[in-house]
């Protein structure tokens, strides 16, 4: 089709020409058609870029701005410099919601690449079979729903009397039972189970799906060669999947350090603030605490710590391109 | 493939655990929405009398009618907007490429990635200075822009592969650029388009942040919002959370299951796009 419309418009395009005079015109009439086009072009993205411009370009800046002050979000502020800031690193409670969002990063995006990689590699073999189809769907099915649903179906299994627990009864480790979103020990990593029981599905099926493409030839050549299972994923899987893994890596570590939802409703930050994250952390100094300029350095911060680890990974995936 | 009968058995079993730990939540949440409303039952236990009432008390407890509605309302005012303006964009600057364009879609790429969180304090007060603080359009507008980093990437990526000689070719044959754009390139973008629409639709309804911080009124939310309202309410009446939970789940859950193949490969690309 697209081969058929080249011809047809080559064919014409030497036949108007000799209408358009000499080059110099023709030039200068292409020039103005570009600019005239040009006009047109920027005035059909202008409705796009007025909506980013106003509800995220802007208050961008304003967060900036508020950051500098002290500000109660009703009486004037008070220009405080880089107070907010320093106290980011002063504040434990700040700094701690922080920290705990590195930590979070291990269950939301270690625990799925990593258990992803091992059951897409596991399973490629038969990734068309009926099972294989089924659990597509299935294995989806944390990703489409909320997470305010997935916090709240896992503070019911995680509860003291919830199904973790009875497992853990069944197979004779009543000793560990407890409630482990209440427990300051467990907190945090119960609610990275949530976190990676979510994104889970979404990194195996875009590694399997990455695992598809790789020509199956390669496989059958390295085990020809005596290569093990374990070598065949060193030396074939793991090369080809560049992509997909660094993929899947910025998805879930913005995941984690941008949590909000599931901690909202499984922990609200507590016990202590064992749970607490920047995303949580901002709602509360802002709308229950009033301080707004801290609020907003605290989330300059965490904008800044997203693009410190997200640029790094893209560059990583441009050069493998390259 | 040469693939041993051992390590297709080894996945076999993987795969079905790993399904079972995923299905399991939503069976625990479903027999425990059957145990009598007050109780505390186990995890996993059948009651002795079903409790399918339940169902009804939790639809009317969380004004089950009036979260769709408003959760519809709020899709009808951000999902079709949003594939308007992003296509126009995504049209402009990857087939008409103008002059500075590839400026603008710096420009948008740079929020690609931002966390919501770390514009809701000026949203809020831009919110409040508008009027439309506890409304819907609280939610609809900041969503819209929210979205165009992506949708605009998206469009934009479509664009750009379809070949300039399509439009050249109309052109010549007389179409301006409105009947470019709707008779020839919107017909073109059909799979991109829907593919978006369903990434919107999802990403709309399941929206919580802006539905919290700037939307008091239960009914006037998404519907992951009001879940976060229902559970503050009904926290401590575990069989009716259960209940109101799955009800409200029951919307989403349907629509993935019709269009599951969509779902998957949407959510799929636009990861790997995003």
């Amino acid at each position: 089709m697209a081969q058929r419309l080249t011809g047809l418009v080559s064919g014409r395009r030497e036949g108007t020409s000799p209408v358009l005079g000499s080059p110099e015109s023709r030039r200068r009439a292409l020039r103005a058609r570009r600019l005239r086009r040009g006009g047109l072009a920027l005035t059909l993205v202008a409705p796009a870029a007025l909506t980013y411009f106003l509800f995220v370009v802007r208050p961008i800046a304003q967060t900036v701005q508020y950051s500098f002050y002290d500000w109660n979000g009703v009486t004037p502020s008070t220009w405080v410099g880089l107070a907010n800031y320093v106290a980011l690193f002063h504040d434990p409670e700040l700094s701690g919601s922080i920290v705990n969002a590195f930590e979070l990063i291990i269950f939301f995006s270690f625990v799925p690449v990593i258990l992803g990689l091992f059951t897409a590699n596991t399973i490629r073999g038969f990734a068309t079979s009926r099972l294989a189809v089924v659990a597509r769907t299935v294995l989806f099915l944390p990703q489409i729903i909320p997470l305010v649903a997935a916090g709240i179906m896992w503070s019911w299994q995680m509860s003291t009397n919830g199904l973790v627990n009875q497992v853990f009864r069944l197979i004779g480790l009543d000793g560990i039972a407890r409630a482990w979103l209440g427990d300051f020990d467990t907190a945090l990593p119960a609610v990275g189970v949530i976190g990676a029981w979510v994104l889970f599905g979404l990194c195996m099926l875009l590694l399997l799906a990455g695992m598809t493409k790789i020509d199956p030839g390669l496989y059958e050549a390295a085990r020809i060669d005596g290569a093990g299972p374990l070598r065949e994923f060193v030396s074939i899987t793991l090369p080809s999947l560049r992509q997909e893994v660094v993929v899947c890596v910025t998805v879930t570590v913005i995941a984690a350090l941008a949590s909000f939802d599931i901690v909202y409703i499984s922990t609200q930050g507590g016990p202590g603030n064992s749970t607490l994250v920047p995303g949580l952390e901002i709602y509360y100094l802002a709308f229950f605490q009033r301080e707004v300029g801290q609020a907003s350095a605290l989330a300059v911060a965490l904008m800044a710590l997203v693009l410190a680890v997200v640029l790094p990974l893209q560059w990583l995936n441009r050069e493998g391109d390259s | 493939m040469i693939v041993s009968r051992r390590e297709r058995w080894l996945g076999q079993i993987l795969l079905i655990i790993l399904m079972i730990v995923t299905i399991m939540p939503f069976v625990s949440l479903f027999v425990t929405a059957l145990h009598k409303s007050g109780t505390y039952p186990a995890g996993l236990s059948w009651p002795d009398t079903p409790h399918w009432g339940n169902f009804v008390d939790a639809f009317k407890a969380a004004e089950m009618g009036q979260l769709l509605w408003s959760s519809v309302l709020i899709e009808i005012g951000v999902v079709p907007v949003a594939l308007l303006i992003s296509t126009l964009a995504g049209f402009a600057l990857g087939q008409l490429r103008p002059p500075g364009g590839r400026a603008v879609f710096i420009a948008f790429l740079l929020g690609l990635t931002l966390p919501f969180e770390g514009i809701i304090i000026p949203l809020y007060y831009q919110m409040r200075d508008f009027g439309l603080l506890n409304t819907r359009w609280a939610i609809i507008l900041p969503l819209l822009g929210l979205y165009m980093p992506f949708a605009v990437f998206w469009m934009r990526a479509h664009f750009i592969n379809i070949p300039d000689d399509i439009s050249e070719a109309a052109r010549i044959d007389g179409a301006n650029l409105w009947q470019l754009f709707w008779r020839i390139h919107v017909p073109l973008s059909m799979p991109a388009l829907s593919s978006l629409a369903i990434l919107l639709f999802l990403w709309t309804w399941n929206q919580f942040l802006l539905a919290v911080v700037l939307v008091d009124d239960p009914t006037q939310r998404t519907m992951a919002g009001a879940l976060g309202a229902f559970q503050g309410q009904w926290g401590t009446d575990i069989p009716l959370l259960c209940a109101g939970s799955l009800l409200i789940l029951t919307p989403t859950l349907l629509v993935f299951l019709i269009f599951q193949r969509r779902f998957v490969s949407a959510l799929l690309q636009g990861s790997l796009k995003g």
